[in-house]
C-alpha cells in the first residue's frame, strides 16, 4: 500500500517545486515563503501573521486561519497586501494534524507586468511553469503584429496612391476626369492641334434619380455610357467627369458639321428610353462643342470653359440640343441658373 | 518560404551592405521593386535565387554568406526582437542549447506557417553537442553556424563551432562548450521588451 502522507520536503526543495509558495502555522505565521514570492512583495515575509501579507480577493471570507483552510482547493483570487497592483491566483491546501497550511500562488494574468517591474528571471519560475512560454508568445506576437501593421500600413498607401493615379470611372468603366484632363492636354500639345471637345449633361436625370431611386439612376449612367462608347472612333475619348456630365475628345476632327450631326444623333439615342425595373427610364441630354482649329494656340482650360458657354446656351435654349461655340454666345447675358 | 524568412534575407543585406547593393540583389534575383513583405509567402525558388544573386553580387561563398546572415540574425540592433525570442529558450548557454529540439515548435507557436528547419540536438559528451539541421533549402547549416556564435557571446560563453555534412542532406554543427562565464555577455531580463 502506498502509504498517502508522503513527503517531508526540505525546504529548498519547496523553494524550486513552488517558487511562489506560503508555509504557515496553525498560529497564521508565515514559517517560510518562495523566493519569488520574496522578490514581488520585496521583503522577508517569514514570521509574520498570514493576513498581513495576503488580502484575499475572492471569495470573501473572515481573515481567519479556519476560514481561509476551509477553501481548500478552490481558485482564489488574491494579492500581496504590498503589491495591491498585482491580482494572484491561488490555491490552499490544509497540513496534517492542524499544524497550518501551504498556500501556492502563480502570477495569474498579471504575469507581463510582474515580470517587468519586480525583475525576475528564467530562474525564477519553475521549470513546469508556463509562464515563461507565454511571454516568449506575448513577445513573438507583439513582433508579428508590428510586421502585420507595417504591412497594412504600406498596403494602404499604395491604395491611396492606386487611388490617385486611376484613370477609370468605378461606375460606368469610362475614363475619368483626370485621364480626360492628360488626354486633352496632349491633344493640345500636339504641334497642329485638330480635334473637336463636347461637353455633354444629361437633362432630366434628377428626375430619374428621384422618382425611381439612385439603383436607376446608375443603371442610367451605365446606359449612357455604353451608348456614348458605342458613338466613338477608336482613339476618341469618352470621360465622366461630373455626376452626369460627360467630355468626348474627337481626334482629326475640323468640320463644325460633322460635329453638329454627332451632338444630335447622341442626343437622340440618349433619348430612347431604358428599362429599369420594368420602368422607362427617360432622359435626354444637352451639349456644347469647341473646335481646337478656332484657337492660334488652344488650351484646355479655355476650350473646356468654352464648351461650356456652348452647353448652357443649349440648355437655356430648351435642353435636349447641340450648340457649337461661337464669339457671340460670349455676348449672350450669362444665365449661369442651371435648369436640371 | 515565408516572408518573414525572406525578409529577414532582405534586411541582412540592406542593413549590412546597403540599399545599393540589394537593390542589384533584387535585380539579378528578378525579385518585386518593393522586396518581400514579411506576412506573404513565396515560391522557395526565389529565396534560392536571392541567395545565389547576393554570393555572386558580394563575390562570397554561399557558406561564408549565410554564415553572416546568421550572426546578423541575432546581433544586429534591428533585429533584437529575435534574440530576445532566443534567449527565452535558456538562462545558461548551456540550457540554451538543448532548447534548440524545442525551437521549431516554439516558433510555430508564434507562426504556424513558418518553414522553420527540423532540429535535433545530441550530447555526445559533458560539453560536446551535435546539431543537425534539416531544411527544404541548402545552406541551413551555416545560418545555425553563424547564429550559435552570436548567441554563445550573447551569453558571454566561449565555445567551438565546426559545420559539417551528415547523411541524406543533413547539415550539422558541432558545438564544444570551454568556459561558460568567459565574458559578461550582454544582458537579458524576462521583463522588457522592445515597442
Amino acid at each position: 500500500m502506498i502509504p498517502d502522507r508522503v513527503i517531508g520536503l526540505p525546504g529548498t526543495a519547496l523553494d524550486q517545486v513552488m517558487p511562489m509558495h506560503l508555509w504557515f502555522g496553525a498560529s497564521g505565521l508565515i514559517n517560510r515563503a518562495g523566493p519569488t514570492l520574496g522578490k514581488i512583495a520585496r521583503d522577508d515575509l517569514r514570521r509574520r501573521p498570514l493576513f498581513d501579507v495576503l488580502d484575499i480577493k475572492r471569495p470573501r471570507i473572515a481573515a481567519t486561519i479556519p476560514a481561509l483552510l476551509s477553501l481548500q482547493g478552490v481558485r482564489l483570487s488574491i494579492c500581496l497586501r504590498a503589491r495591491p497592483d498585482l491580482p494572484l491566483r491561488g490555491m490552499v491546501v490544509a497540513l496534517p494534524a492542524g499544524t497550518g497550511g501551504l498556500v501556492n500562488l502563480s502570477l495569474g494574468l498579471s504575469f507581463a507586468k510582474a515580470v517587468a517591474d519586480c525583475g525576475l528571471t528564467l530562474k525564477d519560475f519553475s521549470p513546469c511553469d508556463q509562464t515563461v512560454d507565454l511571454l516568449y508568445l506575448r513577445e513573438a506576437n507583439a513582433a508579428i503584429a508590428h510586421e502585420s501593421r507595417l504591412l497594412t500600413g504600406r498596403l494602404q498607401t499604395a491604395r491611396a496612391a492606386a487611388e490617385e493615379q486611376a484613370l477609370t470611372d468605378t461606375l460606368t468603366g469610362l475614363a475619368n476626369r483626370r485621364a480626360m484632363d492628360s488626354a486633352l492636354k496632349s491633344l493640345t500639345d500636339a504641334p497642329m492641334p485638330r480635334f473637336g471637345l463636347m461637353h455633354l449633361d444629361l437633362d432630366f436625370f434628377k428626375e430619374v434619380n428621384d422618382s425611381l431611386g439612385h439603383a436607376a439612376g446608375d443603371h442610367v449612367l451605365t446606359h449612357v455610357a455604353d451608348v456614348l462608347r458605342s458613338e466613338i472612333r477608336l482613339g476618341d475619348v469618352v470621360a465622366r467627369v461630373g455626376g452626369d456630365e460627360f467630355v468626348l475628345l474627337f481626334r482629326d476632327c475640323d468640320d463644325p458639321d460633322l460635329l453638329q450631326a454627332i451632338g444630335a444623333r447622341l442626343i437622340s439615342r440618349l433619348e430612347e428610353p431604358t428599362i429599369f425595373d420594368g420602368q422607362p427610364c427617360r432622359i435626354s441630354a444637352s451639349a456644347g462643342s469647341v473646335l481646337a482649329s478656332r484657337y492660334d494656340r488652344p488650351d484646355p482650360d479655355r476650350m473646356l470653359n468654352d464648351a461650356d458657354i456652348a452647353l448652357y446656351a443649349s440648355k437655356n435654349r430648351g435642353r435636349a440640343q447641340h450648340t457649337l461655340f461661337e464669339e457671340d454666345l460670349l455676348a449672350l447675358p450669362p444665365n449661369r441658373a442651371r435648369p436640371n | 518560404m515565408h516572408g518573414l524568412v525572406n525578409r529577414a534575407l532582405q534586411g541582412f543585406l540592406t542593413d549590412t551592405y546597403g540599399q545599393e547593393i540589394w537593390d542589384e540583389v533584387r535585380s539579378q534575383a528578378g525579385l518585386p521593386v518593393d522586396g518581400f513583405e514579411s506576412m506573404l509567402h513565396y515560391e522557395d525558388q526565389l529565396t534560392a535565387d536571392t541567395i545565389s544573386a547576393a554570393s555572386a553580387v558580394l563575390h562570397k561563398d554561399r557558406c561564408t554568406l549565410l554564415e553572416d546572415l546568421g550572426t546578423y540574425l541575432l546581433s544586429h540592433p534591428n533585429q533584437e526582437a529575435l534574440r530576445r525570442l532566443l534567449r527565452f529558450g535558456g538562462d545558461r548557454f548551456f540550457d540554451f542549447i538543448q532548447s534548440l529540439d524545442d525551437l521549431s515548435g516554439r516558433a510555430r507557436l508564434a507562426v504556424p506557417d513558418l518553414d522553420m528547419p527540423d532540429l535535433t540536438i545530441r550530447q555526445d559528451n559533458r560539453n560536446r553537442f551535435v546539431l543537425e539541421v534539416r531544411w527544404g533549402l541548402p545552406g541551413a547549416g551555416s545560418v545555425f553556424l553563424g547564429a550559435l556564435r552570436a548567441m554563445a557571446d550573447d551569453y558571454g560563453t566561449l565555445a567551438f563551432f565546426e559545420a559539417g555534412e551528415g547523411e541524406e542532406g543533413v547539415e550539422t554543427v558541432v558545438i564544444e562548450l570551454l568556459d561558460q562565464s568567459f565574458s559578461a555577455g550582454r544582458s537579458f531580463s524576462l521583463g522588457e521588451h522592445p515597442a
